[in-house]
């Protein structure tokens, strides 16, 4: 094992803080802040501010929130963070299929601006015409780069624009009296679970397809499974193994063909914008992850959004309302008689949608074309030096270049030394580096999946490669290491059979009241 | 203190690499060692206990004499505990079936094996659904869909059932290749039944869409969806053996036979594990074969089966074949088409293609079928 270290190597580890539940931390009568009383001649003139809150909106019991001191609330949340492997913190790119790229900083200031937080949705049109600009050039933009001709920036994330997909393909076949015939919906079992989940939500039956033997979706599968009940197809391209579909007019012709819709699961596009677009596919309907391919953060599961768009005989049935503009002055249409009506409260996730467009001002079209051909050839360059890692095997359509991500398999190296792709997950954490067992579905054993984006130079990615290559050597040479992994993180390793156990789980400290007859301040 | 049993077949493997086809029967062992063949089993043990070894102190092995488990047992620093006798000098088959039933009544938790179909079969003879079983593989054979992919999977497997909170289970079948049969050129693959096997957690780890798989929900989603809309009232089905149809059956309120091949008309068992002959005699006009693939191969029809003749099937017709198969199933193929094998290449021809697959309530899978 006398390979060159690097410092990294040498010297990370996680910080560990034993940290309890702050609820726990609770201390009876301590205070953050003393809000002074006020004083009785405001009371006279004004009221005490809370005499005034109507009856239905006052607290019968006291609020139970800790009593903490703002120091040691500072205190406890800073040292949660030090224990974060995160998107800021690594270089990303073992999270493939989320796109980790970076998002800009200044793009937070316009998001937490005060100008744009202190907006309320009732508030008249006319005084927030800025933000209304902002969502209807966002929709100029997304138009331009799909081909497709309207956008609702109404989805909360991509799972809320499938939903959204489905809806109007319902609504364009009842529109046209076929509602009752075409019930099925077809996808591919490397969509997201979400397509087929959002089409049985409206009650279809659902079509799943398989690869082909070169991990193409099967065409000649497709056309055994259209009729005349299929109301629409949903479909990614590239998929989660980073192929790209050249047949994919194919495949909308098909569907069209057979009387039914096509809904473009671009989520993703990192690795296709102003290369290819929906429209040019046969697409009728597509949607983009603002939190993926428009860098606004992924958060802890959110806020993303979703961008909802369509071809222009389908752009009656969107959200409402949409955002439009008359020549003269931005405004919410509500006439839309035949939309799907809301597939969440208000306009948009506008904070998310405000970086979005921020991230399209700065870069300009040239600057989308050029972070897909960089985030292009950074995974490319990943597969070259991936591929020649013993242990390691690249799936499907042998010799083929990807887009922007590659699914992987470390299905050889498990064979070889029984460390599974768990284990090698767990060993990366000790050198700061996040690699994630992806994923679902498992026709690929032992999956991962590297994503660069175009936020990493070769000197980044060489360093993920540098850790990645020492742990699958470490597999062959010194299985016992890697298997006993992580050795210099937060926790050692965890059991996750009580996920299974609802008596031994809760997400909330109320649920964990409930369920151990905790306290707050134990 | 966790009871692990262990049975090592010292002799399963033997055959593989001289090529034999297999290692049943005494003389084809002393073939095997005359051609230069070396044990493969206890190695492998070996390979899978190591992976308990730091929790020696929490888990008692019960185990054979010598190389049935015994010595692999200590040369990984476990004291274990001897549940019998080997009678006479060479272990064989009557050996392991007493050694499971021993196990068994000792109350072990889950019993851990370390050979092929073989070794299965004498397992699932001696303890039926009533233990948990995990096979360690070490076999030539190894058709039976109870293996851990790997010795230390194996190992690994069994620490995570014996340890972590959620013990769950699921069904496997154990079949067997008629080994004479097959160095004769002719594959006969019998399905012997099903032993109870612990279910790898790490398909239950959360993913990016979240839910776990169970596979007991997916039985009766696809029941619910053959029962309600794809089975006449009146209909005469052939029901082709397997926990996926034995789930069907029931919730049509008939128990079937789980290894052979039934029918039902009307909602009624009118045929219990018919041979072909009983088949073609009192199928009538049949609506439908409601058929699942078995065993780790992938296969659809020809293996576990073969009452489903080339005659049957012809007379069903490829339209009314109606096959259901969970998704873990097709996963598990790696992308491998089904496979059909009956004895009738012009049936296989007509077989071949894409078929729909059942896989859930209102949810279906296009997908291909080969020979």
């Amino acid at each position: 094992m006398a390979e060159k270290k690097t410092l990294r190597q040498k010297s990370f580890h996680q910080a560990k803080w034993d940290e309890p539940i702050i609820s726990e931390m609770s201390m009876p009568g301590e205070r953050g802040h003393l809000v002074p009383e006020t004083e009785e001649e405001i009371v006279t003139a004004v009221g005490d501010g809370i005499s005034a809150l109507p009856d239905h909106m006052r607290r019968e019991e006291r609020i139970d929130l800790p009593e903490i001191s703002e120091t040691r609330v500072l205190r406890h949340y800073l040292r949660l963070s030090q224990q974060n492997l995160g998107a800021d913190l690594n270089v990303d790119i073992g999270q493939g299929t989320c796109t980790m790229k970076y998002s800009p900083k200044i793009n937070e200031q316009f998001a937490t601006s005060g100008d744009l937080t202190e907006l309320h949705p009732l508030q008249d049109e006319s005084t927030v015409q800025g933000v209304l600009q902002i969502m209807y050039e966002l929709d100029l933009y997304l138009r331009e780069i799909s081909g497709l001709d309207r956008f609702s920036l109404q989805p909360g994330g991509g799972s809320q624009a499938i939903l959204g997909m489905v809806s109007i393909i319902e609504a364009y076949h009842r529109a046209r009296g076929d509602g009752a015939k075409r019930d099925e919906i077809i996808t591919t079992i490397f969509s997201h679970p979400s397509n087929p989940a959002a089409a049985a939500l409206k009650g279809y039956r659902i079509i799943t397809l398989y690869p082909d033997a070169d991990g193409y979706p099967d065409l000649d599968a497709l056309k055994e499974a259209v009729s005349e009940r299929t109301a629409g197809l949903l479909i990614t391209n590239p998929e989660d193994t980073g192929i790209f579909n050249p047949r994919i007019e194919e495949f909308t012709q098909v569907v069209h063909d057979a009387g039914g819709l096509c809904g473009y699961d671009q989520a993703n596009a990192n690795g296709i914008l102003g290369i290819t677009r929906a429209k040019e596919a046969g697409f009728d309907l597509s949607f983009f992850n603002l939190h993926k391919t428009f860098s606004s953060p992924h958060g802890c599961g959110g806020p993303g959004a979703g961008a909802l768009g369509v071809r222009k005989d389908l752009a009656r049935f969107l959200p409402v309302p949409l955002v439009s503009f008359d020549g003269e002055q931005y405004y919410l249409d509500t006439d839309a008689p035949d939309s799907i009506g809301k597939l969440r409260g208000f306009y948009g996730v506008i904070p998310a949608l405000v970086r979005s467009y921020a991230w399209v001002r700065a870069l300009g079209g040239e600057g989308l074309n050029e972070a897909a051909r960089i985030a292009v050839l950074n995974n490319n360059y990943l597969l070259g030096r991936i591929r020649e890692i013993p242990g390691a095997s690249v799936p499907y359509a042998p010799g083929e270049h990807r887009v922007e991500q590659v699914r992987y398999s470390w299905e050889d190296l498990t064979r070889d030394t029984g460390v599974t792709v768990e284990d090698i997950q767990r060993r990366m954490c000790d050198f700061g580096f996040h690699h994630w067992t992806s994923h679902h579905p498992w026709i690929v054993a032992e999956p991962f999946t590297i994503e660069p984006t175009e936020s990493y130079s070769v000197a980044e990615m060489d360093e993920y490669l540098a850790a990645l290559e020492w742990v699958a050597r470490e597999a062959y040479e010194n299985p016992e290491r890697v298997k006993g992994a992580p050795h210099n993180s937060v926790v050692h390793r965890t059991d996750h059979a009580p996920l299974d156990d609802p008596a031994r789980w809760a997400v909330t400290w109320r649920a964990h009241q409930r369920k151990t007859g905790a306290h707050k301040g134990d | 203190m966790a009871k692990l049993g262990l049975i090592v077949n010292p002799i399963a493997g033997l055959g593989g690499r001289v090529g034999l086809k297999g290692t049943d029967g005494r003389d084809i062992v002393q073939r095997a060692l005359q051609l230069g063949a070396r044990p493969l089993a206890p190695s492998r043990a070996i390979e899978a206990l190591q992976c308990l070894r730091p929790r020696a102190d929490q888990v008692e092995i019960l185990t054979y004499p010598g190389d049935m488990g015994e010595r692999q047992a200590r040369a990984c620093g476990f004291s274990p505990t001897l549940v019998g006798t080997i009678e006479g000098r060479a272990t064989g088959a009557s050996d392991t079936r007493r050694a499971a039933a021993e196990i068994l009544g000792r109350g072990a938790d889950l019993l851990l094996f370390a050979g092929g179909d073989g070794t299965a079969r004498c397992i699932l003879e001696s303890v039926g659904d009533q233990m948990v079983v995990l096979g360690i593989p070490a076999g030539v054979k190894m058709h039976s869909a109870v293996y851990a992919p790997h010795p230390v999977r194996a190992g690994e497997l069994a620490a995570q059932y014996l340890f972590s909170g959620a013990r769950r289970v699921r069904e496997v079948e154990v079949m067997d290749i008629d080994e004479q049969a097959f160095r004769r050129g002719r594959m006969r693959a019998v399905l012997y039944g099903y032993l109870v096997t612990p279910c790898d957690a790490r398909y239950l780890q959360v993913s990016k869409a979240g839910s776990a798989e169970n596979e007991e929900a997916a039985h009766e989603s696809i029941a619910a969806e053959v029962v309600e809309n794809r089975m006449k009232d009146d209909g005469t089905y052939l029901v082709g053996p397997g926990t996926t149809t034995r789930a069907l059956l029931r919730k049509l309120g008939v128990e079937g036979t789980l290894l052979g091949v039934d029918v039902v008309r009307g909602g009624e068992m009118v045929g219990r594990d018919l041979s072909e002959e009983e088949l073609l005699g009192q199928m009538g006009d049949p609506s439908g074969l409601i058929v699942a693939p078995l065993g780790g191969q992938g296969f659809l029809l020809g293996r576990g089966n073969q009452q489903l003749s080339p005659s049957v099937i012809r007379r069903v017709g490829r339209d009314a074949i109606i096959v259901v198969a969970t998704h873990r199933k097709l996963h598990a193929l790696q992308g491998r088409p089904l496979l059909v094998d009956t004895g009738d290449r012009d049936v296989d021809w007509m077989l071949s293609g894409y078929m729909t697959v059942i896989t859930g309530y209102r949810d279906r899978v296009v997908y291909p079928v080969a020979f």
